[in-house]
């Protein structure tokens, strides 16, 4: 079978956008482009319907009431307009908001500019297998604390919280409870009501839809969430988020949701065998570790480290025909490793040697087996060429090693 | 980021891939880097000790393309070169003719660093005084 090069596997970085969801959106580009506010005729009222249906779409993947989406221009938006929102809607009963320090930046960062504001934020560590500690969850709630914000599935390591046992400890202590579900909404089940979430991020184009396009969904029933808009203009979206629709990508993220509503339960089967038999053979490396809880994760993702080869000197070995992710950073920018395996708990060295394998809809068998070809043949010609490989097969202790930092 | 043509083969087939042995009084080892900043480099040199020519040079590197190219250069320029000539080697000599954008200077900062390291080794093991670091 031929092999088509190169292969994409960072599929958490983005998914390519599925032929269905092109077909649903093209309508809306010429034909029918229609403001769907415009409400006194019939250009508009296809366009409404346009995006009255792609809401339920949404909101069906996620068990939630078509009133309780609030589309926006992706993620890190519905990111910034939970955090912000809820810090300004509520800021007569607390300014304590608590996360942890795995997050996305969008919500790291908001949360920056929330303290600026004067708000408080507690950032939690996470344990080495990447799952927050509940019982340190619950101790970090004052009577000051409005929000918990913790992600669903991790976008590097692909581990997924304790979602229940984090709403559950957020009712109990009357607290709002934000999930950025960026990487797991449209691959593994996701249900507002059973996992207890008042608001949620997600995005298109990491479930094959279209980007420039997310949504946040707020909770309207026990209890009823408000956020306070960060974009003042027409009131469009409840008032919570002003701007006339982006009705193509609105369709297609509806559609992408149906899609994924449909056949996330086959393919998350599909993709979970194909990564767990990419994790097995390049396990069988020497000092390879594979980073995060293995039990609880995403089925398409593997975060492992390659101890003694450099990620992105890594990467080089294959990128003209294999596409991922490295969680080392080596310019003069940012010699600093993924700050999400920092927190993990892992060495410097691990961490700057670590790849995120991101596997998605269109993966084959094939990529699959090329892949662990590439990888096992580059890991093994780098580390002939590594120093710190030689050290340590001649039992060097590179810890003890006065290395001199630049 | 996209690399240069000329890195590109230095990382596909890098020069003078290997180890001397260290305990020879004619050869001077140079580490540098460090395994958090994400690049370690090793790079030895073996002289003639008639000459003053530099016989032999090895590398090995932890570290981006760029490293590794900036290493495997830097051995292949040593070679033939005496002590004094080797010194000389300055770091926007690797960039240059490596086409090494801004955010990989390091790497040749590095390099230099590491022929510097390894001549100093040499020295102090010849009973020469150390050189003091210049701008690296």
């Amino acid at each position: 079978m031929d092999l088509k090069l190169p292969i994409y596997l960072d599929n958490n970085a983005t998914t390519p956008m599925d032929p269905r969801v092109l077909e649903a959106m093209l309508p809306y580009f010429v034909e029918k482009f229609g403001n769907a506010a415009s409400r006194n005729h019939s250009f508009g009222w296809v366009a409404e319907e346009a995006v009255d249906y792609a809401r339920e779409q949404v909101a069906k993947l996620i068990n939630a009431d078509a009133k309780e989406i609030i589309f926006t221009s992706g993620a890190t938006e519905s990111d910034n307009l939970a955090l912000k929102g809820v810090f300004e809607m509520y800021a007569s009963k607390g300014n304590h908001i608590i996360t942890c320090t795995t997050e996305h930046k969008a919500v790291l960062d908001s949360c920056k500019h929330i303290e600026k504001l004067g708000g408080q934020v507690t950032y939690l560590q996470v344990q080495a297998d990447g799952l927050v500690d509940l019982g340190e969850l619950e101790k970090a709630i004052t009577d000051k604390t409005i929000l918990i914000a913790i992600m669903y599935g991790n976008n590097e390591i692909g581990v997924i919280q304790d979602v229940k046992g984090i709403s559950q400890i957020a009712r109990k202590h009357g607290v709002l409870f934000f999930s950025d579900a960026t990487q797991a909404v449209g691959k593994v089940p996701v249900d507002v009501m059973a996992d207890g979430i008042d608001l949620m991020a997600f995005s298109g184009h990491k479930m094959y839809g279209p980007k420039g396009v997310g949504a946040l969904y707020v909770r309207r029933k026990n209890p009823r969430v408000k956020v306070t808009s960060q974009m003042d203009g027409g009131g469009h979206e409840r008032g919570m988020r002003s701007g006339t629709l982006n009705v193509p990508s609105i369709a297609g993220f509806g559609k992408a949701c149906e899609i994924c509503m449909n056949e996330m339960a086959d393919e998350a089967k599909r993709l979970s065998k194909m990564r767990d038999r990419l994790e097995a053979a390049l396990s069988e490396l020497e000092e390879s570790y594979v980073n995060g809880n293995k039990d609880h994760r995403l089925p398409h993702t593997t975060n492992i480290s390659f101890k003694y080869v450099e990620g992105e000197g890594l990467m080089m070995g294959f990128n003209k025909n294999i596409a991922l992710s490295s969680g080392s950073a080596c310019t003069s920018a940012s010699l600093e490793p993924s700050y999400v395996l920092k927190a993990l708990g892992l060495g410097d060295d691990l961490a700057h040697s670590s790849l995120r394998f991101g596997l998605g809809r269109f993966t084959t068998d094939e990529q699959i087996d090329f892949t662990i070809d590439a990888v096992k043949g580059t890991v093994t010609k780098l580390r002939e060429m590594s120093p710190l490989w030689e050290m340590f097969k001649e039992g060097v202790d590179i810890n003890a090693i006065e290395w001199a930092h630049h | 980021m996209a690399y240069s043509e000329k890195v590109i083969d230095h990382y596909a087939n890098p020069k003078n891939v290997g180890t001397l042995d260290k305990s020879k009084t004619n050869v001077g080892t140079g580490l540098v880097g460090a395994p958090e900043c994400g690049d370690v480099m090793r790079l030895q040199i073996e002289v003639d000790q008639e000459s003053g020519i530099i016989s032999d040079a090895k590398f090995k590197t932890f570290g981006c393309g760029s490293a590794i190219a900036s290493s495997s250069l830097a051995t292949e320029w040593l070679k033939g070169k005496t002590v004094d000539q080797a010194l000389a080697i300055d770091n926007m000599d690797i960039v240059e003719e490596l086409n090494l954008p801004p955010v990989k200077i390091h790497c040749s900062v590095l390099a230099e660093d590491a022929i510097k390291a390894a001549i100093n080794d040499y020295r102090v093991k010849n009973g020469l005084p150390e050189l003091t670091a210049e701008k690296a």
